[in-house]
């Protein structure tokens, strides 16, 4: 290679939050014309290296250099002035604005954004939509297209394949590929190994706020990988934990939860199955097949249109999450953020459900601490920056949404994709964890975009696809073949 | 994994003594918040001697006069406190105030009981319906109590030469409360402010209640899933300050002696600007009542200084609007800069 300028250098980059270190001193450089992978467990320090490098926080030391030259990014304009556009984890975009509205925002016009648009295969998207009602991948492709309509010299893709289909991920690739052979450079974050090795280059790798390898990927295997990302010992526990996933067979007990029929405004199509106690029930299905309305209706979240839920034999009619909570149904939501009091502290996060009802608004239960202390034990969540909870990593964060469960008790959990987006670690502990819930008796039913992983953790699994199950059988046979050809509704062979 | 998290914990340097100076401050806001009103004291004593000394020796009379301004204050502050918890505000609340002391007055021959009585009930019944307008039929907060305040106006005026043409003079226990000392030491009004002052610290603290006004402001989705029925709180912590300002109007009544329309109209921005001095976000989610309280003993002194310099109540709105947004403006810039 020859000797130019990396395209960006960062050295010794340091940023705390109060008493908690997120990043110690972290050296990354990306050359142009390359594919960089950042990788490292949940809470190594990658998305706020991602958010100092795109300028939307400061950093506490440290020094960033693009092409050479010494720079001090003012703010997240300045950055995309200087080369850098970013996607980042969660969709910077306006809910209650229209994709337009959004656009003007970031100044960016429709022609410029048009051809990238229909790059994504998302050329006839309606943008006068309000962002709200629009899926996620969708938003997920909307954020990528605006930043390469800023025509960025790095572009930073943080977890962008989490919340895609394979082939909305293909897309992705594509531009990738596109950015390396012209010249210009893609720092990309994701957890799915596979991708890694698929389209990376080099990489960098962060464990506890350090850069602890830097890799050229040419003919590193995926067990290498994980065995930098962890660190040796841990590697092998997290392979152990995978090996006995399948050994435990189990009894099941009475049936805790039935829907029968079910109907959502055309979106959930007549859906009936039995989830007994016991059991854990897997679901995929493509996006948007309606999935999400049928967590919504079961929660007691939405009112199905049609059909019922049966709760323990009994109608539940629930008006709100309330009735069901008091059934014993519990969600865990598909976004964390819609569990989780920021602002909070990680002890009030986690007892927030004790006191849903009138009868414990006058004072704090007695064994609070606790159950609260036994929850945080439990699924070894990490305390250092308990006093508020946006300062969790990611990982972090997801424990806490099904730690609230813990504490307020349940008979059936319905976890919505609980491990996107989270590092192989923390992974295996929430799926050690369901399953332990399910041998002591609770009955789970789980989404997961994750075909590999049914098979490792769900009893049986049931596939839908635009609103109806068509598909179902034990998940021990279920191969990521059998279920991708069930989710696109085709017969298999 | 255990073994990791312990391994990273042990390695991190959050030894305080390190932190820097700001980052201390920004961990105990409410030190600063002491040190301001100690500041303002003092400065005030500058100005005039006579707040703190007088015939060469240490008199409490200045104090307590900062004190009785901010007794008022602090108690309607403690209703919006707990608002802006939940996100919410109550623009009606010095309104509720005036109406309740004016029921209180008008009944004052039934005895000061049950004076007292139908006056908290008048507070109770104006913000539980303000409770009603924002929980159950989802009414902006800002909009809900602007209008319940102009319809409380709007009755106690066409009232006043009506079915309240009686009395305006204030029972007199309820002026002894309102002018009285304890030992002649202790002002009564402020005993009854400490009383609503632990009840509201508790209340935020200890209970499930005050969990619940944090849980909503900082994320009501989150607060659904989690099974609470915003609604419930909502309709319940408008009533309570409702209450709070009838409490209020009735001290201030009772501190003047008579009632009319102005009564506490020119203490709605003073109540609020003592819960955003201490600390409490008007986005919800964030803030104490301890806070608060010093807010308004800061707003106590300020008020003493400014009379000891001869500006008038003019002068005063100005300086209470300016803090506000001031302050607004500060947390904001803190906020961002975490």
């Amino acid at each position: 290679m020859e000797p130019k300028p990396h395209l960006l250098e960062a050295t010794g980059v340091a940023k705390s939050y109060g008493p908690v270190v997120a990043l110690r001193s972290v050296d990354l450089s990306v050359a142009p014309g390359e594919i960089h992978a950042l990788l490292g467990a949940n809470g190594a320090g990658k998305s706020t290296l991602v958010k100092i490098l795109a300028a939307v926080i400061p950093d506490d030391a440290g020094t960033i250099k693009v092409n050479g030259g010494l720079v001090s990014l003012a703010g997240p304009s300045d950055a995309t002035s200087k080369g850098i556009s970013t996607v980042f984890q969660d969709p910077a975009l306006i809910p209650d604005l229209s994709v337009d509205q959004n656009l003007t925002i970031s100044g960016i016009s429709k022609s410029e954004i048009a051809p990238w648009l229909e790059r994504m295969h998302l050329g006839d998207l309606d943008t006068a939509l309000l962002v709200r009602d629009i899926p996620l991948a969708t938003l997920r492709l909307v954020d990528l297209a605006r930043a390469l309509a800023h025509d960025p010299q790095l572009l930073m893709l943080d977890e962008i394949t989490a919340a895609l289909t394979p082939e909305q991920a293909e897309l992705v690739f594509d531009v990738a590929r596109e950015w390396r052979d012209t010249g210009r450079s893609v720092l990309f974050i994701s957890h799915r190994l596979s991708e890694i090795l698929d389209i990376c280059d080099r990489a960098t790798i962060l464990r506890n706020g350090r850069d602890v390898a830097h890799l050229d990927l040419e003919g590193v295997d995926e067990p290498e990988l994980v065995a930098a990302m962890l660190g040796e010992e841990l590697a092998e526990a997290v392979e152990a934990v995978d090996e006995d996933a399948v050994a435990a067979e189990r009894t099941y007990g009475e049936i805790a939860l039935e829907a029968s029929d079910l109907e959502f405004r055309g979106r959930v199509n007549g859906v009936s199955f039995e989830l007994r106690r016991g059991e854990i029930l897997g679901i995929t299905a493509l996006e948007g097949q309606g999935q999400d309305d049928l967590f919504n209706v079961l929660s007691g979240d939405h009112r199905p249109s049609g059909g019922q839920v049966l709760v323990g034999g009994e109608p539940l009619n629930a008006h709100s999450p309330y009735n069901a909570i008091r059934r014993g149904v519990a969600l865990v939501p598909g976004d964390r953020q819609d569990a989780l009091l920021p602002q909070r502290s990680v002890r009030e996060n986690l007892a927030t459900p004790l006191y849903n009802r009138i009868g414990r608004w006058f004072g704090l239960l007695r064994d609070e601490t606790k159950r609260v202390n036994s929850a945080v034990e439990r699924l070894d969540i990490d305390t250092r920056a308990a006093s508020e909870l946006r300062r969790l990593s990611g990982g972090n964060q997801q424990k806490v949404t099904i730690g609230r469960w813990l504490v307020a008790g349940f008979d059936v959990l319905l976890c919505f994709d609980p491990t996107r987006g989270i590092d192989i670690q923390t992974k295996a502990q929430i799926y050690e964890l369901l399953k332990e819930l399910a041998a002591d008796g609770a009955a789970i039913l789980l989404y997961t975009s994750e075909l590999r992983e049914i098979p490792l953790v769900c009893d049986r699994v049931l596939v839908m696809y635009d609103g109806r199950i068509v598909h179902e059988q034990d998940a021990i046979s279920a191969t990521e073949e059998v279920l991708l050809t069930a989710a696109h509704a085709l017969e298999s062979t | 994994m255990t073994q990791q998290i312990t391994d990273s914990g042990s390695q991190v340097p959050d030894d305080p003594q390190k932190a820097s100076l700001g980052r201390r401050i920004a961990a105990r806001p409410q030190l600063v918040l002491i040190g301001v009103l100690v500041l303002l004291i003092g400065v005030t004593f500058l100005i005039q001697p006579t707040y703190l000394i007088r015939d060469g020796s240490f008199t409490f009379a200045g104090l307590r006069n900062s004190l009785l301004f901010a007794v008022p204050i602090g108690i309607l502050a403690a209703g919006q406190t707990t608002l802006m918890l939940t996100g919410g505000i109550d623009l009606s609340i010095a309104m509720i105030a005036t109406a309740s002391a004016y029921v209180t007055a008008n009944q004052s021959p039934q005895g000061a009981v049950v004076a007292i009585i139908l006056g908290i009930v008048v507070g109770l019944l104006a913000g539980t319906a303000n409770g009603v307008g924002v929980g159950v039929f989802r009414v902006n907060p800002l909009i809900m109590t602007l209008a319940m305040s102009g319809i409380l106006l709007g009755l106690f005026t066409q009232w006043a030469t009506t079915i309240f043409a009686g009395s305006t003079r204030m029972p007199d226990f309820v002026v002894t409360l309102g002018q009285g000392t304890l030992w002649d030491i202790i002002p009564y009004a402020a005993i009854v402010w400490a009383a609503v002052a632990a009840i509201i610290v508790l209340m935020l603290r200890r209970t499930g209640f005050g969990r619940n006004l944090y849980a909503l402001g900082d994320n009501l989705i989150a607060s659904r899933l989690a099974g609470i029925r915003s609604w419930q709180v909502l309709v319940a912590v408008y009533a309570l300050s409702g209450v709070l300002g009838a409490i209020a109007g009735i001290l201030m009544g009772g501190r003047i002696g008579a009632v009319d329309l102005q009564l506490a109209g020119f203490l709605l921005l003073p109540s609020v600007a003592a819960a955003v001095i201490g600390g409490t976000s008007i986005f919800g989610g964030v803030g104490t009542y301890t806070g608060t309280i010093i807010g308004a003993l800061i707003l106590g002194v300020l008020q003493s200084m400014l009379t000891f310099l001869n500006a008038g109540e003019a002068v005063q709105q100005v300086l209470y609007g300016s803090i506000v947004l001031g302050l607004s403006w500060v947390y904001a810039a803190m906020s961002r800069s975490q």
